[in-house]
């Protein structure tokens, strides 16, 4: 993780080559420019991705071939990625092509998709692989031509001299790749940018739009057998025994068995969350061959009881005891308010809270909730494998390549090196993909079997199997002085199965009193990081109590922030404050103008506004609610942020439209609920997520304008629009929604 | 097991399969056809949605022995080299972002405006609200439709 401790000589990284056919392969690796402080972010990052490393072939026919390292699942990185390294490269985009990387650490860095940090961890090592081919091409074109470097020039893949003489980088490449590799790069100043802040088009675009197997679900081999999981039909239950013989009468079926995913005491890896570990497959030879064959299995489940995990990640070796009660979602309501009144961690102090709630002349308490949410990726989760006593080979969607494989080599008893883990396009992943225990059961199933085998979840699988985004709840505090100022801010929160605090974050820094604690009640419910964790509860929470402090005050929501953020950066209270005041105070002030914020045009909307900073990057959002057909409709959203330089303008765009209109959903409808360890959502019939008609009808975002180095987009959006549609939904019903999703609620109250 | 003798993108195509098997996994796992995805099984998502004789149905729905003499039109039918104007439309806008669900949204949007060829937003949201996409390219979808709408 920390560069400095692991700082290698860069030279020794990096490796030139001649490519077959006379052209030039660039094998970079440079040091990352993560900093230890996103620890928190990105939870368990393994110690060894301190080495990043680039990929950069160009053919003697001046082809340019760009190697994506992370996998795509929507984030656009086989687009922006690329152009990264093309920019500092001085390619012509047009002669540019970008192939998904192979899965390999050590020539492609972490090659992890998630924590909005693709385009973080990789811009500086990018643009260093960039500008190191583009320096040994121009030293490539002096020896030939016979002048100082320093006068060959490049632009757009074309190399020149004054002298008139010209050459494409192609027909340098063989002898560039024979150079030794420059000690020294000179990066390209922001407003040199030609490639980098010009929208791009999505280089998987027409295979998108032309329905080419590009997804884990499409891909085949010869031979190739379809399993799927019969699971317990409740969290708390396990397999007891099983009775194939219907099952086995049916047309296309090949086996039903009984599997463990781990052995007991195998020691799991911070992702290896595992859903249920007695596994009962059956495979067959097509999907609704095996999906109407599993109809006729019997199976007796009983209760599992308490199970002892062993886990094994960056905190050492623990055994984690998992409960055994059947859950239900109205007795864990009743469970976290009991916790909530209980003593709790205390997670960070300033000043003495105590007192200044005692002396408050007002106190403004109120509790916040959220259910577990399912990620519901469209497409559900999948993964081939072909495991033979050598060997094995998984193809799949998976977010995290390198987290799976030593967990797979354990599984398997075979050396990584003998493990070849390819990523296929993700249809979505919003954190579920990067628990890949169904990339591990797959191989299990395929060594048994001694055949390539597709493992599939159908919808209901995929709903009902767990890793959800936990249960959420918080009680938030504020204390006025007789003046109506804040002298006091106290937020306690819990959850199922983790609490969602962010201690160090706004409105921490900017009041004098400050109290931040947290619980958690365990549970047999699975859950994993969900676009933006934790975030994701807290900007809901936090921003919508902001805004009834800021009511309670008589001041505007905005200059309320405004004016805890000057505080924050003129007089900052405590240490430790994650966030950037003047950055956050950026979004807000731009939303505000954009927007027409307090200005005459927009009588007939009811407006709520929310920001928020997590993942590196600021996010503010306007939420405009009209009332259609009687029900409140968010038709309008202006969105502000700050990410730094803003790589591929358009799909960023995109970006935070979809986190957006992702956002809107969550908070409308999004629950999963259990009754006696079972989700009673099922698939999309019962689960219900945003569509067309529900959709705004315009989604202005706005980026500030600054030549910082990129931070992420994927998920820094999403967490604030909730928080603004609870402030927009108050001015248009009169009351306040303290429980998602509103729907329910608000149904209640038409 | 019986055999159907089906015509698809324009070609006779035989198989031998269960006949209540759904189109959508005939498509798939017996005639090489990925680009009709699987989102949900149940007719909700639309992910799996081709043209039945123009009109846009939910393959998961389509069991094989219903379909007859009727042609079928996948992704994979509507132009091969991306030259339907909705999919033209489509990479104009940089619609997609994981893009799974964009087959089924092109295969409605194109069989939309054959009907309709100057629908109202109104018309557009009613008719695609069958396909979710999870990632909510909604605004640029729409954008998408409006554009190909006027080709």
């Amino acid at each position: 993780m920390n560069n400095d401790e692991n700082a290698l000589d860069r030279r020794s990284f990096l490796k030139a080559s001649l490519l077959s056919g006379g052209g030039m392969m660039l094998t970079v690796s440079f040091l990352s420019s993560f900093k230890s402080a996103d620890k928190a972010e990105v939870l368990n990052l393994p110690d060894q991705w301190a080495a990043l490393n680039g990929y950069i072939q160009i053919t003697a026919d001046n082809r340019i071939k760009l190697i994506c390292p992370n996998p795509e699942f929507g984030q656009n990185v086989m687009t922006s990625l690329p152009m990264i390294v093309a920019e500092e490269l001085d390619a012509d985009w047009k002669n540019v092509t970008v192939e998904m990387g192979p899965h390999d650490n050590v020539k492609l860095g972490p090659q992890f998709s998630g924590g909005s940090n693709s385009v973080k961890m990789y811009w500086k090592p990018l643009r260093e692989a960039g500008a190191a081919a583009r320096q040994m091409l121009r030293a490539a074109a002096a020896q030939t031509w016979n002048v100082p470097v320093g006068e060959v020039t490049t632009k757009a893949g074309v190399l020149s001299h004054s002298s008139g003489k010209t050459a494409q980088y192609g027909q340098m490449a063989a002898k560039a790749a024979t150079l030794p590799v420059p000690k020294d790069l000179v990066l390209k100043s922001p407003k040199d940018f030609t490639i980098v802040r010009k929208s791009r088009k999505n280089v998987e675009g027409q295979k998108v739009v032309t329905g080419k197997p590009l997804f884990g679900l499409d891909y085949r081999m010869e031979g190739m057998l379809i399993a799927m999981i019969q699971h317990p039909p409740a969290f708390g239950m396990k397999l007891k025994s099983f009775d194939a013989a219907e099952a086995l009468k049916m047309p296309g079926i090949k086996d039903v068995f009984s599997l463990k995913l781990y052995e007991e005491g195998f020691e799991q890896a911070g992702f290896d969350t595992r859903t249920f570990n007695d596994l009962l497959v059956i495979a067959g030879k097509s999907t609704w061959e095996v999906m109407n064959a599993r109809k006729k299995l019997v199976a007796q489940w009983e209760p599992a009881g308490e199970v002892q995990d062993t886990m094994a990640g960056r905190d050492g070796k623990r055994v984690v005891t998992v409960p055994g009660a059947l859950e239900s979602s109205q007795t864990q309501m009743a469970k976290m308010a009991e916790y909530a009144q209980k003593p709790a961690q205390e997670l960070r102090k300033d000043g003495d809270p105590e007192t200044a709630f005692k002396n408050a002349a007002q106190v403004i308490e109120r509790t916040y909730t959220a259910p577990f949410l399912a990620h519901n990726c469209m497409e559900p989760m999948n993964y081939f494998a072909h495991v033979t006593d050598e060997k094995a080979l998984l193809v799949g969607p998976v977010q995290s390549p390198g987290w799976i494989e030593p967990t797979v080599s354990k599984l398997l008893n075979l050396p990584p090196e003998k493990i070849e883990i390819q990523m296929t396009r993700m249809g979505g992943g919003f954190g579920r993909r990067a628990y890949n225990h169904y990339l591990s059961e797959a191989a299990l199933i395929s060594r048994k079997m001694k055949a390539p085998v597709k493992l599939i979840y159908t919808r209901e699988d995929d709903m009902t199997y767990g890793i959800y985004r936990p249960m959420y709840t918080a009680t938030y505090r504020a204390a006025l002085d007789a003046d109506k100022n804040l002298i006091g801010f106290h937020v306690k929160g819990g959850g199922i199965p983790e609490h969602p605090i962010h201690a160090n974050r706004f409105p921490a820094g900017a009041v004098d009193n400050y109290l931040a604690e947290g619980w958690q009640i365990p549970s047999n419910i699975t859950v994993g990081a969900f676009r933006a964790p934790r975030s994701n509860f807290n900007a809901a929470a936090e921003q919508s109590f902001l805004d009834e402090v800021a009511e309670a005050m008589g001041k505007d929501p905005i200059q309320f922030r405004l004016d805890l953020l000057k505080k924050a950066k003129e007089n900052p209270v405590g240490k430790n404050n994650d966030y950037d005041a003047d950055r956050y105070a950026g979004v807000l002030e731009l939303v505000r103008d954009k927007s027409g914020w307090g200005k005459p045009g927009s009588e007939k909307y009811n407006r709520g506004v929310a920001a928020y900073f997590c993942h590196n990057s600021y996010a503010a959002h306007i939420v405009d609610i009209v009332t259609r057909d009687g029900q409140p409709y968010v038709e309008r959203v202006f969105s502000a942020m700050d990410c730094g330089i803003v790589v591929n303008p358009e799909a960023a765009e995109n970006m935070v439209q979809g986190a957006v209109v992702d956002g809107i959903g969550n908070a409308f409808y999004g629950a999963l609920t259990h009754k006696d360890g079972a989700a009673q959502q099922t698939n999309f019939d019962n689960y219900r997520l945003i569509r067309h008609n529900e959709a705004p009808k315009k989604i202005e975002v706005h980026f500030v304008q600054n030549d910082k180095d990129p931070t992420g987009l994927g998920e820094p959006p999403f967490p604030p629009v909730f928080g603004a549609v609870a402030n927009a939904l108050y001015k248009n019903k009169g009351r306040r929604f303290y429980n998602q999703p509103f729907k329910p609620e608000l149904d209640k109250v038409m | 097991m019986a055999t159907f003798n089906l015509k698809i993108n324009g070609k006779s195509r035989t198989v031998d399969v269960d006949p209540a098997t759904p189109m959508l996994w005939v498509l798939r796992d017996h005639l090489d056809l990925p680009g009709t995805k699987y989102g949900c099984g149940i007719a909700q998502c639309g992910a799996c949605t081709i043209h039945l004789e123009g009109n846009a149905v939910r393959s998961c729905q389509l069991p094989v022995s219903a379909v007859g003499k009727s042609s079928i039109t996948t992704i994979e039918g509507l132009s091969e080299k991306a030259e339907h104007p909705v999919q033209k439309a489509w990479l104009e806008h940089d619609v997609a972002q994981c893009g799974y669900c964009q087959a089924g949204q092109i295969m409605t949007a194109a069989a939309l405006l054959k009907r309709n060829p100057n629908p109202s937003d109104e018309e557009i949201e009613a008719q695609m609200s069958g396909n979710i996409c999870r990632c909510g390219t909604y605004v640029k979808i729409k954008e998408a439709v409006k554009s190909a709408a006027k080709k």
